[in-house]
């Protein structure tokens, strides 16, 4: 499933901080957005999921334009979606079993028996076992990330996005993660759309991956292609050099 | 000039549209209420909460109240030989005013300021979020069911305040003011009349609607992380409570 932005502009308080952005996300394809801490990737996420609406511009999902769609219409696109939050959002209050398995009680008939058996398919997916009946208190971050992607991947959805999936983890958790979103994408086949700004794991996971500086993507391509930019904004941002603001 | 009109005005501006932002938050609620699912178990989950939990609170505050009611009128009642009024006196306090209001009270420092913390927790931690992700809406997940439960359990607490409070005042005045117990209750059957106690039960039903709105309000707004949440559930206690109170002196004037 295609996503494409045009033009999408959003500000804050009169803060921009989407300026007339313009990205196509090839299908089936992992494509990381990377960019300063603060630099809009969470807004642009949030739009392309139907989070934050534009001040102006269009998103599209395949043919549907979801900034101009109703809640109820916005709702039924939603469920072509998985989404990993950087804290995994995870629903303190319920198991982890019943976390993976909300979504699947919201939106199908599936008796309680056909449930169980889903949730343990996607804890084995992502390499857990023998966690349905604890809290999420009890997890540890990578854990927490890993049922995180379980839930995200209850619905079998067509687009998974990933809001910093390696933030706050260790270098070993990082890599476990990574590999889960390359065997995740391997096995589902989905439109990945993943927004990091930890270059390590962008180069090692990204079909391609695009650049967002100042509300705009300034580049865009190949892992390849980006690491060997001529712009010194992104030659200094893969390089971990910090660049003076104007 | 502008500046002072400006300075004095802000804060009824914010007051208006924080107004008018509940009033919508209401709309959405009972839209959301007449919309399948109906969420029944999560209703079931908030009754238990907001009503079975609340039990304990209710029981202690309402029975002291009527043990205190009952010493204070005592004493002022013998001054011109009135003591026979005291059953009456509480019973009537109890149903028409301090059942509803102090299990209102109680309530709202115990369910509401719980119902900020939790939904303005999962407002800063984007369970809310993810929630919309997964095409859940919040105001019928997490708001309807606390509304609808506070307003169903506040009346259901109020009779238990109320029936524990007379059993309090009767203690206090028949066993330990030596008041006579005939005439103690029939003093009550004959001033306490059925609109006394239904108009109580109708108070407490919209004080539930009152602390349970607020308290969803402030959560589901709550921004700046647990800072965030610390504000949002005091300032849901003060406004429910200040909410209950005003709203108490108007609800009693129209029925009364």
């Amino acid at each position: 499933m295609k996503i494409e932005l045009l033009n999408v502009c959003k500000s804050f308080k009169g803060q921009v901080v989407l300026d007339n952005l313009n990205l196509t996300v090839e299908p089936n394809k992992i494509t990381v957005i990377i960019g300063k801490s603060g630099g809009g990737k969470s807004v642009l996420l949030k739009h392309v999921i139907g989070l934050i609406r534009p001040d102006s511009g269009s998103v599209f999902i395949g043919d549907d334009e979801i900034s101009a769609l109703n809640d109820k219409k916005l709702n039924e696109i939603r469920k072509n979606f998985g989404m990993l939050f950087q804290d995994a959002a995870l629903f303190d209050s319920m198991t982890v079993g019943d976390n993976i398995a909300f979504p699947i009680r919201e939106h199908t008939r599936f008796s309680k028996a056909e449930i169980d058996v889903i949730v343990k398919e996607k804890l084995r997916q992502v390499g857990l076992k023998r966690v349905t009946q604890k809290m999420p208190s009890e997890l540890s971050g990578g854990m927490r990330k890993r049922v995180g992607l379980a839930r995200a991947l209850a619905l079998d959805p067509k687009i998974i996005l990933f809001d910093e999936p390696t933030t706050g983890l260790d270098p070993i958790m990082c890599d476990a993660i990574d590999r889960l979103i390359v065997k995740t994408q391997r096995h589902t086949n989905a439109t990945c759309l993943v927004i990091s700004h930890d270059i390590d794991s962008t180069f090692k996971i990204a079909h391609k991956v695009a650049m967002l500086y100042d509300g705009k993507i300034i580049e865009y391509g190949s892992p390849d292609k980006i690491k060997w930019s001529e712009n010194p904004v992104v030659k200094n941002f893969i390089e971990g050099k910090s660049i003076s603001e104007h | 000039m502008l500046q002072f009109f400006e300075y004095v005005g802000k804060p009824f501006v914010l007051l208006i549209e924080a107004f008018g932002k509940v009033i919508l938050l209401l709309a959405s609620t009972i839209r959301w209420m007449v919309r399948p699912p109906y969420r029944i178990h999560e209703i079931f989950k908030q009754m238990e909460f907001v009503g079975v939990n609340s039990l304990p609170v209710v029981i202690i505050t309402g029975a002291f109240t009527g043990m205190v009611l009952a010493i204070q009128t005592y004493y002022g009642f013998k001054m011109f030989g009135g003591e026979s009024l005291v059953g009456a006196t509480v019973a009537l306090s109890m149903t028409r005013e301090l059942g509803p209001a102090i299990t209102a009270l109680m309530v709202t420092g115990r369910v509401g300021s719980a119902m900020a913390a939790e939904i303005g927790t999962m407002r800063v931690t984007e369970q809310i979020d993810a929630l919309y992700t997964m095409s859940v809406n919040p105001v019928q997940y997490l708001i309807m069911p606390r509304v609808v439960a506070s307003i169903m359990m506040l009346p259901v607490l109020t009779i238990v305040s109320d029936f524990i409070g007379i059993v309090g005042g009767y203690f206090v005045g028949v066993r330990l003011l030596n008041i006579n117990s005939g005439i103690f209750v029939a003093r009550i059957i004959e001033f306490v009349t059925l609109s006394d106690i239904v108009n109580g039960l109708i108070k407490s039903a919209v004080f539930g609607l009152i602390l349970s709105l607020v308290g969803c309000y402030k959560g589901f707004g709550t921004f700046g992380g647990a800072a965030g949440v610390g504000r949002a559930t005091t300032q849901s206690v003060v406004i429910s409570s200040v909410s209950i109170l005003i709203s108490d002196y108007f609800l009693t004037a129209v029925m009364f």
